[in-house]
């Protein structure tokens, strides 16, 4: 009896053990496998980008860049369109950040801290423009762009992009103003500080994590416009970089140099890479609150 | 005497700093609410009037009249009708903009889940694979229709170079190309670029479920996989479903991969494709306008049954 006992109740112990270092294996390999999946088409294009464009038709399909090679590199910094369309995005990007979050502070200060009628209404609004499909104000914006006398100019671009940029601005400040206690406030109002000073010297540095994640998810944003900045451009004094990637090599698909479309995509690519792993959290928690806020 | 005026006089002057108070807030929203107004008011207010009108995109090929619904529906002479409500392209895009949506969005939460709840487990390199996943998403939509577009090349892309290895395609062929897996192909795309994102929305709903709660149902015997329909998805749904909604918003107003990769192929036009034809290509501002209306009219819809249906709280 006692002896029988002995396997019977180690048998199923052994087997929870193996079992855990199955799941524990399998679990290693679905890990591997997401990674697989989510780097892969990255890889790919940095290892294209190495191939010279002669070698592209014999080794394209070869896992490794049999002879490495920076000259797609050296011909996308050599090309001035592309190096207009950095220029272009980095105008754009910039502008749209700074003027969405200079207009957003002062509107997430009223939203956040004031009480007046149509507050309700006006978050309404707001909310409701941050969900516009692009589509619908594209015909609409056309001719105030032209009217404004901002066609192909990258002040048409950043006066457009506010559509999206700063309704999400104003949510997340807002939300992230009503917590900032109003003892702050009403002390700096006591000392005789104008709305705009309290604004700016006691709110604002207070606001900073929350500038920051905003400033930076606008900024992707506006880098990453491709609908309005292909139809309000038209040459490299305004064109910014997707539609100069989009438009490489113009022609039909099978002669698109795709060598070089992977340098110049490698090239706008690992900055952003870079900026989002820096800031990695930051961007986390700007977008669960834009989410969840609205 | 001295009282009634001391009691007049206090709900006056607050009433005064009130006052003051709402009017400071006026001009601290002024300069959000014109701007707002150039670059979403008015356009919307232009697109709903050049809709019902024949206005062509550049204002010198001709006047401008108003032709009511004619640019919806339009019964000609012959008895024939034509306009936006019975063109077959519209349909297509209509369509094809539903089937995109629907099924990236599903497949879209079922991955993003998986890569929420490994990211979530105590193992080790979760970090690696946090920061692993927003790479996808942090590649421009541009530059990853770009990417992918070269993996679908026909004779030189390695997808087609699997497909012709596993017998699906044949020499010269690509998903991308064949026109019954095409709008499928995008929908590969849309999914590895955005099930990351909702991977990030869901991981935040997960760590906020006490973990309290997973112990007191070890210790009451429930599997993992009770414990997962018992627990962890009754708790995460709500973060689940704005998830769900933000993404169909996206989905159906989905321009910049479909056009980069296949510019106007009806097989994978979305209902924007279609507006912008309509608009910038054939310069037909007017029926461009119809279309964009429309879909703005069926965002809004989608949008006022999600802040009903979700309680959506404001303050």
């Amino acid at each position: 009896m006692a002896v029988s006992t002995v396997p019977v109740s180690t048998v199923p112990k052994r087997r929870s053990s193996a079992l855990q270092t199955l799941g524990l294996g399998l679990f290693w390999v679905l890990i591997v496998v997401i990674l697989l999946y989510v780097l892969f088409p990255f890889y790919w294009a940095i290892k294209t980008s190495l191939t010279s464009s002669a070698d592209l038709p014999q080794t394209a399909l070869s896992f490794f860049p049999p002879k490495p090679t920076l000259e797609n590199y050296v011909t996308v910094f050599t090309t001035p369109s592309f190096l207009y369309s950095l220029r272009n995005s980095l105008v754009v990007a910039v502008g749209t950040v700074l003027i969405s979050l200079v207009l957003a502070s002062l509107s997430s200060y009223a939203l956040g801290k004031f009480r007046f009628r149509g507050k309700t209404a006006l978050m309404y609004i707001i909310l409701g423009v941050s969900v516009f499909p692009q589509i619908a104000v594209l015909g609409g914006m056309y001719t105030t762009i032209q009217t404004l006398n901002l066609y192909n100019k990258p002040g048409g671009l950043v006066l457009s992009y506010m559509i999206f940029t700063l309704p999400f601005t104003v949510w997340v400040l807002t939300s992230f103003v009503r917590e900032i206690p109003t003892e702050l406030e009403e002390a700096a109002l006591v000392d005789g500080a104008t709305p705009l000073q309290t604004l700016f010297k006691v709110l604002l540095p207070v606001m900073m994590p929350a500038l920051a994640t905003t400033g930076l998810l606008a900024f992707i944003n506006a880098w990453n416009e491709y609908l309005f900045a292909l139809t309000y451009t038209s040459d490299d004094a305004a064109r910014t970089v997707p539609v100069a990637i989009a438009s490489f090599g113009g022609g039909s698909q099978h002669e698109s140099p795709f060598a070089l479309i992977m340098a110049a995509s490698v090239v706008v690519t690992i900055p952003l890479i870079i900026l989002v792993l820096v800031f990695q959290r930051n961007i986390v928690s700007g977008l669960t609150a834009g989410a969840v806020k609205g | 005497m001295a009282i009634s005026t001391g009691s007049v006089s206090r709900p006056r002057r607050r009433a005064g700093i009130e006052t003051t108070r709402a009017r400071t807030a006026m001009w601290l929203l002024l300069p959000t609410v014109i701007v707002l107004a150039l670059v979403a008011g008015y356009p919307l207010l232009r697109t709903i009037y050049l809709s019902f009108t024949d206005a062509p995109l550049n204002s010198n090929s001709g006047p401008t009249t108003f032709i009511g619904f004619d640019n919806y529906l339009f019964k000609g002479e012959d008895g024939t009708w034509t306009g936006l409500l019975v063109d077959p392209v519209w349909w297509t895009a209509v369509w094809n903009t539903v089937k995109f949506s629907v099924v990236s969005v599903v497949l879209e939460t079922l991955l993003g889940l998986m890569f929420a709840m490994v990211i979530n487990s105590k193992i080790k390199g979760r970090g690696l694979l946090r920061t692993a996943i927003l790479v996808p998403w942090a590649i421009p939509t541009v530059v990853s229709a770009q990417m992918w577009a070269w993996m679908y090349q026909d004779n030189l892309g390695v997808i087609s170079q699997w497909g012709r290895s596993l017998g699906l395609l044949e020499a010269g062929q690509s998903f991308l190309s064949k026109t019954d897996t095409a709008l499928w192909a995008l929908v590969a795309v849309d999914v590895w670029k955005t099930a990351p994102f909702m991977a990030l929305l869901l991981l935040a709903g997960l760590q906020g479920i006490p973990a309290d709660m997973y112990e007191a149902a070890e210790v009451d015997g429930a599997s993992k996989l009770r414990q997962f329909f018992r627990l962890t998805l009754p708790l995460l749904t709500p973060a689940l479903l704005v998830a769900l909604v933000f993404r169909t918003l996206d989905a159906l107003r989905v321009f910049d991969m479909p056009f980069v990769v296949k510019q106007y192929a009806q097989e994978t036009m979305t209902m924007s494709i279609y507006a912008r034809q309509n608009l910038i290509d054939f310069g037909t501002l007017g029926y461009g306008s119809a279309v964009s209306l429309l879909i703005f009219l069926i965002i809004m819809v989608f949008t006022v049954i999600y802040v009903t249906s979700l309680r959506v709280r404001f303050d």
